[in-house]
């Protein structure tokens, strides 16, 4: 397993390791070093991924991957669930309904884009988490000035500007989890604030798997390479669901005891089945 | 518990650890609210843990 740091996660999953008579090595992504022409790692049948860097998650799945060693979750699905742009752009192509949204690569053109969604817009970094720096925007004005910090304090990266529409939903969000084939389980974060992460505060609780959380959270699984992942959904006013977000190294500790379902375990059975199937 | 305690680096606060703790592994303290990183078992080390960067995430 690797990782970055020893969460309340990963000692889960080490739990369920063990609990499953599997033997795990911790491998610390701090420490590694990989020589590329000299294959080190060929004595494992598989690599659970769990760190805390996007990219050294993504560089160290690129080269496992490429040395033929079984990855939960894939390069693939880590590079498009690691930037929201991507993850929009596959989910879209699958046809999953999501939040308006729109790209633009300068100032100028996203407060167009701003404009054409009609206030108020939700401005995203491409790669990110836990909410942080999430930006609604109410007015031209701030778009405005959102918009100028973004590109003269933030580096080139935030000038990739992903802009959204706001949606509307109950004080509320949804997570569903999806391990292999199944949406195990689900929950709802509930947040006074309209950033609902429980990252950041809110609170969560047990949301029975409907047909179309099912159906939806499956989709978006696919869509962007399938594996291990989490599945942030929104309610519109109407009723529907939006995909608005997937995560590839999700984490779990508030949603066992909420809806009843060891997720670790869960990830373990998949992850000997990937390394079964190598 | 395993009665393993140790010592906040910050703010010289007792900080009990879980019977099963690991290297790596990040606790907080209950008088300062830091994040703990255990660096060492043996002898036991703590130390702040590493800040948040900006492509951390799930």
């Amino acid at each position: 397993m690797l990782h970055s740091r020893v969460r309340v996660e990963e000692k889960l999953l080490i739990q369920a390791f063990a609990d499953h008579n599997t033997p795990v090595d911790l491998i610390d992504d701090r420490k590694i070093v990989f020589d590329l022409q000299g294959n080190g790692w060929g004595k494992y049948d598989v690599v659970l991924e769990r760190c805390v860097n996007h990219s050294r998650a993504l560089y160290a799945l690129r080269i496992l991957n490429d040395w033929g060693i079984p990855t939960v979750n894939t390069y693939e699905v880590a590079a498009i669930c690691g930037n929201k742009l991507e993850t929009t752009s596959a989910l879209v192509r699958e046809n999953i309904p999501v939040p308006r949204s729109k790209i633009a690569f300068t100032p100028e053109s996203a407060l167009q884009a701003i404009e054409e969604l009609g206030y108020p817009v939700v401005l995203k970094p491409a790669v990110g988490s836990w909410g942080r720096l999430l930006s609604k925007i109410n007015d031209r004005e701030a778009a405005e000035a959102v918009l100028e910090h973004k590109q003269v304090l933030g580096t080139y990266h935030h000038s990739i500007f992903y802009i959204q529409e706001y949606v509307n939903k109950p004080a509320r969000d949804i997570r569903s989890f999806v391990v292999g084939d199944e949406t195990v389980a689900a929950i709802y974060r509930y947040s006074d604030h309209w950033i609902t992460n429980t990252a950041r505060g809110g609170h969560a609780e047990n949301c029975p798997v409907t047909p179309e959380i099912d159906r939806l959270s499956l989709a978006a699984a696919r869509a962007v390479g399938g594996g291990v992942v989490a599945i942030d959904l929104l309610e519109t006013a109407d009723g529907q669901l939006l995909v608005n977000e997937v995560n590839y190294t999700m984490e779990f500790r508030n949603s066992i005891d909420t809806t009843g379902v060891n997720i670790p375990s869960r990830v373990v059975d998949y992850v000997l089945e990937v390394a079964k199937n190598r | 518990m395993s009665g393993k305690i140790a010592e906040c680096p910050e703010c010289a606060a007792k900080v009990a650890l879980p019977a099963d703790v690991m290297e790596g592994e990040i606790v907080q303290c209950p008088e300062c609210g830091l994040e703990l990183e255990v660096l060492s078992l043996n002898p036991l080390s703590l130390a702040q843990a590493p800040e948040e960067e900006e492509d951390w995430g799930e």
